[in-house]
């Protein structure tokens, strides 16, 4: 085993025991770290007054690649939630795609601008459309499972949704349907710690979302969602549960939110400063690029290039995507009902 | 050549069946659809031909019926779900308002979702509050939703063949008293009726009547019995109440220039509320007398009780008395 030195203590290599090589969890800090930089950048032009409305996925990168990660990205059905920034670009969506999206042009491919940023789509990538009445996703994901076993086509479907989504009535529908047919799903829960200002003592009277699994005779997980390696290796064994026929799993991701709700909230109002200090030291954006420093991964020149290639990308994308199109006014019309010829 | 004589729910399984041997992208899901055939039959012998694969028996829970159809159709599956009753839908609003009806003009085009959902409807089955009512004036305000009510077996066929095909969300609302009660041929060949299109059951000159499902034979009645007192009777069968067939209504309105809506459900903010804005706005000078509309009264719903379900549902005696003042005014 490889060890490194990092400061006082030795770290153990934990990648390699997954199975990951060294450019794949490069990949993956790569992923979260656009995410983080879009992020960031939506922040500013919303305060500039260029976007109306950011809805923000810092605290919870980790876990959304680390799963996007331990899912097979070229057959596997998923269902991502308005958060899922880190998701979808691990996913195949690019940054201009992602800033198109966010400008609501007609390049979009979520929606062409229809739907409010974050409600993605792509069905090129097997992306599902979703909306704003959370938790509606999950009955689709199970519909996407039971339609390949009708088939005989051996997919996984993954759904994503928060920790209050997993209030709903469509989550606990969405569950027992899956486990009663044993299919393919993952139902994995961003648990950030926040539904809005409700925190989690206020949604739930058990301890962990996963605790809920037992509830529906599925297999149930929590896991550090502050660390991508810990999301691939639940998100693996649930994928590799999956195949196996053994049915649904349904994973939580522990993390926090470290941002408002969206840009028109004032998290203030309902938590302290210290608090979220006190998250940002586990954010895992910094945790994992100091685990990758420590063994010998991610160098200075490696870290460099990613910054700046991720800059420039976000300002290209930026500048595209400001400058882009709208939609055709006319275009609202469109697409009620399916057009013939 | 003498046709097959089918009841309305025997062509319902007859079309089922039909498009499941055609495409084996379709498939049944519901309550009790599979070793029970459904609570009213209509999935009979399904289970045994097709399997537990194509027809599935989910858990009770309405909105993972509609959603995991929804699912399955994004995937490229046909699913007919089916709705025990439609009272049932309710739980079910969520997805298909916000699900099924939007998908594709959320997605621009990219995602469609071609499902079929079938749900039992109507009165005078002794079914209580919640067994009897008509909900198509609940859906009938969705763009992106098709919602078909067929009044007769061949009808049926028809239209739920071209339900499934359709790749658009339909919801099919079939009439539980129709079941058994309403017998008619049905031709054994493949054929379909064009989604939004109104038919006219009955040529008249006097008065028109505009309604659908078990109403059309209410009002067939009354025609019937209006035409031994020379009074001629118009009848169009709306058979898809959403969007609805304008053109069909204006020209059956200006027809006769005396006008009946009619429908079982209560009135205010019902579907043939929409058809008379249809006729105010295009044909009101083509009238000869203020339009009519029979419906049952607002309140919730139908009682249980005989006397009570009597008094609440709409019955001949007044669609015919209703037919006869228009004609006489
Ligand atoms: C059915 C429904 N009710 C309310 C809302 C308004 N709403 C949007 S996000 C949200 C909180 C969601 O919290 P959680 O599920 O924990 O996800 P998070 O935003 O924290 O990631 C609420 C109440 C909604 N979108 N849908
Ligand atoms: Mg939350």
């Amino acid at each position: 085993m490889i060890k490194a030195r990092s400061g006082e203590t030795l770290v153990k290599n934990r990648h390699q025991n997954l199975g990951l090589s060294d450019e794949v969890v490069l990949s993956m800090y790569e992923n979260m770290l656009k995410a983080r930089r879009v992020d960031e950048r939506l922040w500013l032009l919303n305060r500039a007054g260029k976007i109306p409305f950011v809805v923000s996925c810092q605290g919870q990168e980790s876990a959304q690649v680390g799963a996007a990660f331990g899912l097979n990205r070229e057959k596997d059905y998923v269902a991502p939630y308005y958060r899922d920034f880190g998701f979808v670009f691990a996913w195949g969506m690019t940054i201009k795609e992602m800033m198109l999206n966010n400008f609501a042009k007609a390049e979009d491919p979520s929606s062409a601008g229809r739907q409010m940023p974050g409600h993605f789509s792509y069905r090129k990538l097997r992306m599902l459309s979703h909306s704003s009445p959370v938790t509606t996703q999950n009955p689709h994901a199970v519909g996407i499972a039971l339609a390949a076993k009708i088939k005989g086509d051996d997919l996984v479907s993954f759904v994503d949704f928060g920790e209050g989504s997993s209030n709903q009535g469509d989550f606990h529908e969405a569950a027992n349907f899956a486990a009663v047919h044993k299919l393919p799903v993952i139902f994995m829960c961003e648990n950030n710690q926040y539904a809005i200002s409700v925190g989690l003592k206020h949604q739930l009277a058990c301890a962990h979302v996963s605790d809920r699994a037992i509830g529906y005779g599925m297999f149930g997980k929590s896991f550090d969602g502050n660390d991508p390696l810990a999301a691939y290796a639940a998100v693996k064994e649930a994928a590799d549960r999956a195949h196996r026929g053994e049915g649904p799993t349904l994973l939580e991701a522990n993390c926090y939110r470290l941002m408002p709700h969206t840009s028109d909230d004032n998290d203030m109002t309902y938590r302290t400063k210290e608090e979220v200090n006190e998250a940002k030291k586990h954010d895992g954006v910094l945790t994992f690029a100091a685990y990758l420093r420590s063994v010998g991964v991610l160098t200075e020149v490696r870290e460099k290039e990613m910054e700046d290639q991720i800059r420039n990308e976000i300002d290209e994308a930026t500048d595209y995507a400001e400058n882009a199109p709208f939609a055709d006014p006319d275009s609202v019309l469109r697409y009620v009902y399916e057009e013939k010829n | 050549m003498q046709l097959p004589v089918l009841s309305y729910i025997e062509a319902v399984t007859q079309a089922l069946d039909e498009e499941m041997s055609r495409d084996e992208n379709v498939f049944v899901m519901g309550e009790d659809v599979g070793k029970r055939g459904g609570v009213f039959q209509a999935t009979k012998g399904l289970y045994d031909k097709y399997g537990e694969n194509r027809v599935i028996d989910t858990p009770l829970a309405e909105s993972a019926i509609a959603g995991v159809g929804i699912g399955a159709a994004m995937y490229g599956m046909r699913p007919v779900a089916e709705m025990q009753f439609s009272d049932f839908m309710l739980p079910a609003a969520n997805q298909i308002i916000s699900e099924a009806a939007k998908t594709r003009y959320r997605s621009n085009n990219e995602w469609s979702v071609p499902m079929t959902i079938r749900a039992p409807f109507g009165g005078g089955v002794h079914g209580g509050l919640y067994h009897s009512q008509s909900m198509e004036a609940i859906f009938a305000n969705v763009p992106g939703l098709k919602i078909v009510i067929p009044s007769t077996p061949y009808d049926v066929k028809g239209l739920l063949k071209a339900s499934i095909r359709d790749n658009d969300p339909v919801i099919f609302f079939e009439h539980k008293r129709a079941y058994r009660l309403i017998k008619g041929e049905v031709p054994v060949d493949d054929y379909t009726i064009p989604l939004g299109t109104a038919d006219v059951k009955r040529v008249g000159t006097d008065v028109t009547v505009i309604t659908y499902g078990l109403m059309v034979h209410y009002a067939m009645q009354a025609a019937d019995k209006l035409a031994a007192e020379g009074i001629s009777t118009h009848i169009l069968d709306l058979r898809t109440v959403y969007p609805l067939d304008k053109e069909a209504i204006i020209e059956a309105a200006r027809k006769t220039g005396k006008v009946l809506l009619l429908t079982e459900d209560t009135k205010e903010g019902s579907v043939i509320s929409e058809a008379a804005a249809i006729i105010a706005e295009n044909c009101l000078f083509d009238l000869d007398a203020p339009i009519r509309r029979l419906a049952a009264p607002d309140a919730p719903a139908m009682p249980y009780a005989g006397p009570l379900e009597h008094a609440f549902m709409v019955k001949p005696e007044q669609v015919e008395k209703e037919i006869r003042n228009l004609a006489e005014f």
